[in-house]
């Protein structure tokens, strides 16, 4: 007789792996390995969680707290995830399925495990901590090492993300900056040094990113984001940094990465002021929905005019290290419709809310369908006043 | 007496106070308030049509007032009114 909870009138579903592949590649559903932690990190099926067989009835609860939360379980070969969906159903879970076969059917089928074994003892090691952290394990540490992200700058904000990222084992950080080292650059530049001033910053960040994680690969843009190159150079990443320090970039590069649909984490800094926002294309406003059009150039002076605290560059360079991290590996609230200030002078954060504009010319429903990619406005011009340097 | 938060770049034009109380029912008629204390403010504020200037974002508490109603968008005495420019300092 096929399990039946009394309550709820929930049935036990077998499901064949091809169908499960679905649902997972679909999202919006909780996969729930039930075997081991040996096991598991031998391999195990991306994205999924796991309960041991004898914890589920203890922990199950706290790791699926929607009971009608779709719950496909599996295990080696489909004998013990069975008992704990019914297990679960009996705890009045109502959309449970049992995966037939296990992973070993899945592995039959050819479909993709993520295991340990996908790092080497040298990365296990390097990696440890992230290993031990439930949201990063061995495939979200995978994940990172497999991801890209473009950094535009190398400059303050771009120096600290870029040691970060570097150490967290993004595994391919581009860089695009056309300038040179300079003597007053190493107040907060931290990834130059200054044996290396006259180099190009992208070479110098190359060196210092080398030197901490042999993991990384670097690609070096020793240019200016220009409307001519921006969408070839940003299409190769999965997440772009904007630590670019004028204003015309910043509109060239919103408009593209909308256009491709690439999430920009931007921040900018001055004095003792920083700000941070994530936009998604998709799931949220972009740039142009918080500032429409540039402020004069009396209202925005340059750090280079201005001056800057060197450690604001280091705390929101690091702010959108962590917001690249969650982005890469799905977790966590990323700034998405929120803008992050901070005031180092009274050490406060404020939380402003940023909406999507229904008349952004870029990203709104009214905004022109996009047929001239690589078109794009005379930034300089519209920027009036601000030049690209 | 709404709160009124000043951005760096504008200290310069309000002795650098970056924060002054004052009175007004309004968003418009706080930052009207400010312009007459602080009469520097006023181009940086709003264009020749009296209208806030679209590179300027006010924000009453954590709320863009653009998605509000604009300037008429009401001011309690514990609200905060904050005038945030757009930075693009890397």
């Amino acid at each position: 007789m096929e399990p039946k909870s009394a309550e709820t009138g929930t049935v036990l579903e077998e499901i064949p792996v091809e169908r499960a592949r679905d649902e997972i590649e679909a999202g919006g559903i909780v996969l729930l390995d039930t075997r081991e932690p040996h096991e598991h990190s031998a391999a195990h099926i991306d994205g999924c969680i796991l309960i041991p067989p004898a914890m589920v009835a203890d922990n199950v609860e706290q790791q699926i707290p929607d009971r009608s939360a779709r719950v496909i379980v599996y295990c080696a070969a489909g004998t013990r995830s069975e008992a704990a969906a019914r297990q679960m159903i009996e705890m009045g879970y109502e959309d449970v399925a049992n995966m037939v076969g296990g992973i070993a059917e899945w592995q039959q089928q050819g479909l993709p495990v993520v295991s340990e074994a996908s790092l080497t003892p040298e990365q296990r090691n390097r990696y440890s901590r992230h290993l031990l952290l439930p949201e990063v394990g061995a495939d979200g540490q995978v994940r990172m090492l497999e991801s890209k992200v473009l950094l535009l700058g190398a400059g303050g904000l771009g120096a600290p993300t870029a040691l970060y990222l570097a150490a967290a084992g993004i595994g391919t950080i581009g860089i695009v900056d056309d300038d040179v080292v300079d003597a007053s650059n190493l107040q907060r530049q931290v990834i130059h040094d200054t044996t290396r001033i006259g180099e190009p910053k992208t070479a110098s960040a190359r060196q210092a990113i080398e030197a901490l994680n042999p993991d990384v690969e670097v690609v070096e843009y020793g240019t200016r984001l220009e409307a001519e190159n921006v969408l070839e150079i940003i299409g190769a990443y999965d997440v772009i940094v904007d630590g670019a320090d004028n204003f015309p970039t910043r509109y060239l590069l919103n408009d593209a990465s909308v256009r491709l649909g690439k999430p920009v984490v931007s921040a900018s800094i001055l004095g003792f002021d920083g700000q941070i926002s994530t936009f998604v294309p998709g799931e949220g406003p972009c740039y142009r929905c918080l500032y429409p059009t540039p402020p004069p150039p009396e209202l925005a002076p340059s750090c280079s005019a201005n001056g800057v605290l060197g450690v604001m560059a280091g705390v929101m360079g690091l702010l959108q290290a962590n917001e690249v991290i969650k982005l890469v590996l799905g977790i966590g609230e990323p700034l998405i419709g929120r803008l992050l200030l901070y005031e180092a002078l009274t050490t406060r954060f404020t939380e402003l809310r940023v909406r999507q504009d229904p008349d952004c010319p870029v990203c709104g429903p009214e905004a022109p369908e996009i047929e001239d990619l690589g078109k794009f406005p005379d930034y300089e011009a519209f920027c009036g006043g601000h030049t690209g340097s | 007496m709404a709160k009124v938060k000043i951005p760096p770049v504008l200290r310069q034009h309000t002795g650098n106070e970056s924060e002054v109380e004052l009175e007004g029912d309004t968003v418009g008629a706080v930052l009207e308030a400010l312009v007459s204390q602080h009469p520097d403010t006023r181009p940086q504020l709003f264009g020749e049509d009296d209208e806030l200037n679209r590179f300027v974002n006010v924000y009453l508490n954590d709320e863009d007032v653009r998605v509000l109603e604009g300037l008429g968008t009401t001011v309690s005495a514990d609200d905060t009114v904050m005038i945030l420019p757009a930075m693009a300092g890397g």
